[in-house]
Order: structure tokens, then sequence, then C-alpha cells
């Protein structure tokens, strides 16, 4: 291919500039549309990017709070029991189906002084079960161990179980609940 | 015949899609090549089989916290073939991360990551990594409880994440909560992104063995130059090769065939995997446990020291990555025998040997307390006969308050803490107080839990349980048995 026609051709290997019988543009005008092409490509991708990007990590900038939330009557909590309790997650969503469900403990220490107990284990967030003939919580996954209190008895846990702040009202029990328990904060 | 040879030119002379085929078809290939390069056509033949069969599924399976389970069910008992399908998905998974790993090894053996198939190797590593994000978003698309508690694991990784540990917690469930859009988010991974991840570095990987042609059959002596060898190569293969097809293609044929019968038999005797119990957090009687292919990570984090997991878990798994990443940057010439080169065989060996251990750890997971242990494990008749009264109380404390969760009797209960069989010639009477009371090790202190009668009849208990030739645990410095004792009694 000879050199005039890889100038006058934008694609350089195939002569069509020529052979269209197109007239060759200009090479500072090629180079405008170039950048001009590339300059709103450019834009209207970074535009388009604003609410892809948003709608990907939306959930991590989205606040949530928690929701005073009922665990029923006082008296299904007697003194000196620990007792299963469930209630669904006040920040739910229509397709959650069960999984808005959620599961804490309830120990009544004394008449209205109670700790509430999430069900995720400290150390990676398995359901904690209670044995109240060793008042102590085990965890079934890597053996983690907490005793009435909460407080971390033995394993791998590095802290006791995350507590739900509490709230009696009109005889009932509320909980401060919504989100997933986690190290970052407590509940 | 002239008519479809005719129909066949008319086709090729428009498309040229002979032209672009053959070259694949015929290139030359090593003569010595034998079994060894069977392993990447069958992970590829899996992959297809994963698509084929994940498309199918994907046109019952309701992707929605609320039906999932149900589709899945749905999908086993009632979708004509269904049941099979699922069968089909879950084992060639499980098959296609173990030809993976095969082919990699064998790869890494053969040094054949060296010039000029870096990219070769790198494109392999990145396909990793794609195979087993594809394995664990697909564990959770089984929605079922072993799938949520996993979510959970996940989730609370990621919440030690320094900083931004709430953040990236957040990203990974899409919300506060382990939920609907948390099956979405995986959904999408699962049936889109990942997918077309992995067919486009298959793609990449493929177009590299093209260019850089199969690798030669490790000798001795016979060293990679980066300056000559690629022509060097071309060379031998032009005169000595043999083309793809038939002499190496026969073999991959044979081989993906057996594959594909072992397969097929795997799932129909097996059956689907899963789904678990429903995936209800209230349920909360469940023991989660990954997937096959992340045994050895559970394995891992499950004995990893406390102190330092969050660190572990956390860059581990990036290191382990860069390190795959760098192999061909550190080594990319010289020997390529096994023979010459030990440390790296040593290496290949070691881990293996690790992530065989691993995995073997995580299955049985020791580490866990057997919850039903307490009320479901009859008392070992041989530790109860001759016993008084209080060693029986003893026995039944022991039950009663969950000791058997963590430890055996006869072979039987948690391996959480040692098995006590013959716990009586380890520690004396007093030991056994502080043990009980105190606790210690991996023991909760149980001396706020038991009465002082309680720890009397269980350490009772405890003192009696020895080989039939020793004598009971004893007061330190009383040359008597116990008061309580029991070697008048037997
Ligand atoms: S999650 Fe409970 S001990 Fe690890």
């Amino acid at each position: 291919m000879s050199d005039d026609v890889k100038k006058s051709c934008g694609c350089g290997d195939c002569g069509c500039g020529t052979a269209a019988g197109r007239l060759p543009q200009s090479a500072p005008r090629r180079g405008f549309m170039v950048k001009l092409g590339a300059g709103l490509l450019g834009v209207g991708g970074l535009l388009t990017a604003i609410p892809i990007v948003g709608y990907i990590v939306g959930p991590a900038t989205k606040r949530f709070s928690n929701v005073w939330v009922e665990l029923g009557s006082v008296a299904l909590f007697p003194a000196g029991q620990t007792r299963f309790a469930t209630f669904l997650n006040p920040i739910r969503q229509p397709t959650d189906g069960d999984s808005a469900k959620t599961a804490c403990w309830v120990r009544c220490i004394d008449t209205a002084k109670y700790q509430v107990f999430a069900i995720n284990c400290a150390h990676l967030g398995c359901p904690v079960r209670w044995f109240a003939q060793s008042k102590l919580f085990m965890c079934p996954c890597h053996g983690g161990v907490y005793y009435q209190d909460g407080s971390r008895a033995a394993g791998p846990p590095p802290r006791g179980l995350f507590e739900y702040k509490w709230k009696v009202e009109g005889g009932k029990l509320l909980i401060d609940a919504g989100r997933l328990p986690g190290l970052e904060e407590s509940v | 015949m002239s008519f479809l040879k005719a129909s066949l030119a008319w086709i090729e002379e428009r498309t040229g899609a002979m032209a672009f085929i053959a070259p694949l078809l015929f290139h030359h290939v090593p003569r010595n090549a034998k079994w060894w390069y069977v392993f990447g056509s069958a992970t590829l033949m899996f992959f297809t089989i994963q698509i084929v069969t994940g498309v199918c599924l994907a046109t019952v399976y309701a992707p929605s916290a609320a039906q999932a389970w149900e589709s899945l069910n749905y999908i086993d008992n009632e979708v004509p073939m269904g049941w099979m399908l699922r069968a089909l998905h879950g084992w060639s998974s499980n098959a296609m991360v173990v030809m993976m790993a095969i082919h990699m090894l064998q790869v890494f053996l053969h040094a054949s990551y060296k010039y000029p198939r870096e990219l070769n190797w790198i494109t392999g590593v990145f396909l990793l990594l794609t195979v087993l994000a594809l394995a664990f978003t697909g564990q959770v698309m089984r929605w079922d409880q072993d799938a949520y508690w996993g979510l959970g694991i996940g989730a609370a990784i990621a919440d030690r994440i320094p900083v931004f540990g709430d953040q990236v917690r957040a990203m990974l469930l899409g919300g506060p909560i382990i939920g609907g859009e948390t099956l979405n988010r995986f959904y999408a991974l699962h049936v889109f992104v990942l997918p077309g991840a992995a067919i486009a570095l298959v793609g990449l990987h493929m177009v590299l063995i093209i260019k850089n042609g199969i690798s030669e059959m490790p000798k001795p002596g016979a060293v990679v130059v980066p300056s000559t060898y690629r022509k060097e190569f071309e060379e031998r293969m032009h005169t000595d090769g043999v083309p793809f097809m038939p002499d190496a293609a026969q073999r991959d044929m044979v081989f993906c065939g057996v594959c594909l019968i072992g397969l097929f038999a795997l799932a129909a005797i097996s059956g689907p995997i899963g789904p678990g119990g429903m995936p209800d957090p209230t349920l909360i009687n469940t023991n989660p446990r990954p997937d096959y292919p992340f045994m050895w990570l559970f394995g891992a984090v499950s004995l990893l020291p406390p102190a330092s997991e969050t660190a572990i878990m956390l860059i581990a798994p990036a290191i382990g990555v860069l390190l795959l990443l760098a192999i061909p940057f550190f080594s990319n010439s010289g020997e390529r025998a096994p023979s010459k080169r030990p440390a790296m065989v040593l290496l290949a060996v070691v881990t293996v040997m690790a992530i065989a251990a691993l995995t073997w750890e995580g299955t049985t997971s020791p580490w866990s307390p057997v919850m039903d242990g307490w009320s479901s494990l009859p008392t070992p008749a041989k530790f109860t006969r001759g016993r008084t009264p209080l060693e029986m109380q003893g026995a039944v404390v022991f039950q009663y308050a969950q000791c058997r969760n963590c430890h055996a009797l006869d072979g039987q209960g948690g391996r959480r803490g040692p098995e006590l069989d013959a716990v009586a010639t380890r520690l004396s009477y007093d030991q056994l107080v502080r043990q009980v009371q105190q606790g210690g090790g991996n023991m909760p202190a149980y001396g706020k839990n038991l009465d002082s009668a309680q720890t009397a009849a269980v350490v009772a208990f405890l003192a009696t349980l020895h080989p039939s030739n020793e004598p009971d645990s004893m007061i330190p410095g009383a040359q008597l048995p116990i008061p309580t004792g029991s070697a008048a009694a037997h």
C-alpha cells in the first residue's frame, strides 16, 4: 500500500478513503473529531456511570436506624430464665420472605431487669444455643461458649454476645432492633 | 455428496469459518504430551455442562428469598427430570473445581507457566477465582440454612475489615440484613457477571494456547531460554509436532467421555445437593457447613489462633492470590522438569497435603460441640458398673450439664475437649475440682453454673474414669482413695 493512501485514510490499511471516492479529510479536522468523540463519550459515560454506581453501592451509603420492636408480653419471660424469642425485622423488603424473621435470647434477671442477646455469635455470626442446665450459650460453628450474662466463656469469640437495648412499655418487652449485629458496632 | 460439498464451499466462501477453525483444529502440538494434558479439556467440558444445566434451572428457579427454597424443592420433586438437572449442576460444579485444581497442579509441576506462557497462567488464576466465586454464589442460590448462615459468616468477616467494614458488609448483603436483596445480588453475580467473566477468560485462555502452543513435556536439561524459545519451539512443532486433531484431541475426547459418564452416574446415584433446611433464621437447630470446595477454608478459619485471625482472614487470601499471580514472574526461564525443581515440587506437595488435611478437619470439625451429645448419647455401661450412688449421680450431672457436648466417652461425644475415658490417670481429685469450677483451656468455668453437690458428684464420677488396673484419682497427700471412694465398690 502506498504511503499517500495510508495518509489519506483513517483506518490506515484498507484504502477505503480513496476507494469510495470521498474527499480525504484534512489531518487537523480528523484529530479534532477524535478528540470531540472521546470527550462526548467520556462525559456521557460518566453521566451514565453515576446512577449505575449509585445503584450498586446504594446499600453501603444508605443509613438504617434501628426501630423498637415488640417481643411480647413480659409474662413470656419469667424471672431467672432465658427464653427464645423471635420478631420480624423492622427493616425488611417485600421479597425477604422468612429471612426477615429474627431470633434472640431474652434473659430475665429479675422483674423488669432484662438482657436481650442477639442470636449471632460474636465470632462469625452463627446462631448460638442456650443450655439451661449448664447455663451456657454454645455455638455450633467453632465452639464459642458464653455464660448466662452473655460474657465470653471459651472459644474463639473476641467478646461477649451482642446485646439489644430493651424497654418495657405497657407490659410488653421491646428491643431496639434492625441491623444484623456485627463487630463494628454493637446493636 | 457433491451438493454437500458445494453447500459447504458456499458457506465457506461467505464466512471463512473453516479458514478460521482449521488452524485451531490442526495446529501442531507436542508428540509426547500423552495423557497429561486432558485435565484442562475436562474442566472446560464441565463448564459447558454448567452453562447448559444452569440455563435450564434458571427457567424454573425463582430468584427471590421468599420463594427460592420452595422453587428448588419444586424442581426436585415436580419438574420432570428436575432433580437430575440439579444433581448434574451440583456435581459438575464440584467436578469442575477438582479438575481445575488437577489441571493447575499439572501446569505447576511441569512449569508450563514459563516463557512465553505467563499470561496463560495468569488468565488461569483469574479463571480459578471466577470458578470458586461461581461455586460460592451457587451455594447461596440454594438459599437453605447453610446458605443463610454461610452468608452470615461472610458478613461477619467483612465486618472485621477496618474502617470500611460496615460499607463492605452492606455491599455484600445489599442491605442491613441477609434478605431478599442479598439473594438477588448473588443471583446476578452467579448467572450474569461471573459466567460472563468466565466465558471471556476461557476465550482468552484459548487464544493464548493457540498463540503460544501447547508446552512440551518437560525434560531435564531442556531449559527455557526466552530469547530463542519461541523460534526453536515452532521449529520443533513443525518437524516433530502432531496435529491436535486427532492426535491429542482423541485423548481429550476419551477422557472427557469417561468424565461425563462418571458425572452422569454420580448425579444419578447421589441425586441433587440440597437444599437443606428451610432458610428461616429462627430455626436455630442448625449446624452450618460450607460446600466441599470451601471445606478447607472453613477448617483454616476454625483453627486460626483467635488473636490474629482477623488479620489472617483478611490478608492471607490476598497474599495467596498475589503469590499465584507472581509465580511466572519469579521464574519464567530455565529448567521445567520436576526433578530439577525439587523445592517447587515440595511446595506443591505441601500445599496439596495442607488442603487435604484442612478439608478433613473441616469435614470432621472436632472444634464444634456436638450440640445434642448430652441428650442423645448413652452413658457407656462400662462407666456405670459398680459405681456408688454419688458417682452415678455424677454420671447424670455429666450428661445433664452438657459436658458430653465437648467431651467424648468411649469415643462418642464432642471432640472440642479431651476424651475423658482415662481422665483420672491425668488429673488428681483437686485438679478435677479446679478444672470443673474454673475451666481453662477451651473450657468454660462451671463454678457458677453447678452447685457444690453437683460438682462433688461429677468429680466423684470423673475420678473413676481410668483403666481397670489403675486407681481412682486421689486426694493429694492422702494414701487412701477419696472419701466417697469407689475402690471398695469395685
Ligand atoms: S461463629 Fe460462633 S464460634 Fe465461630
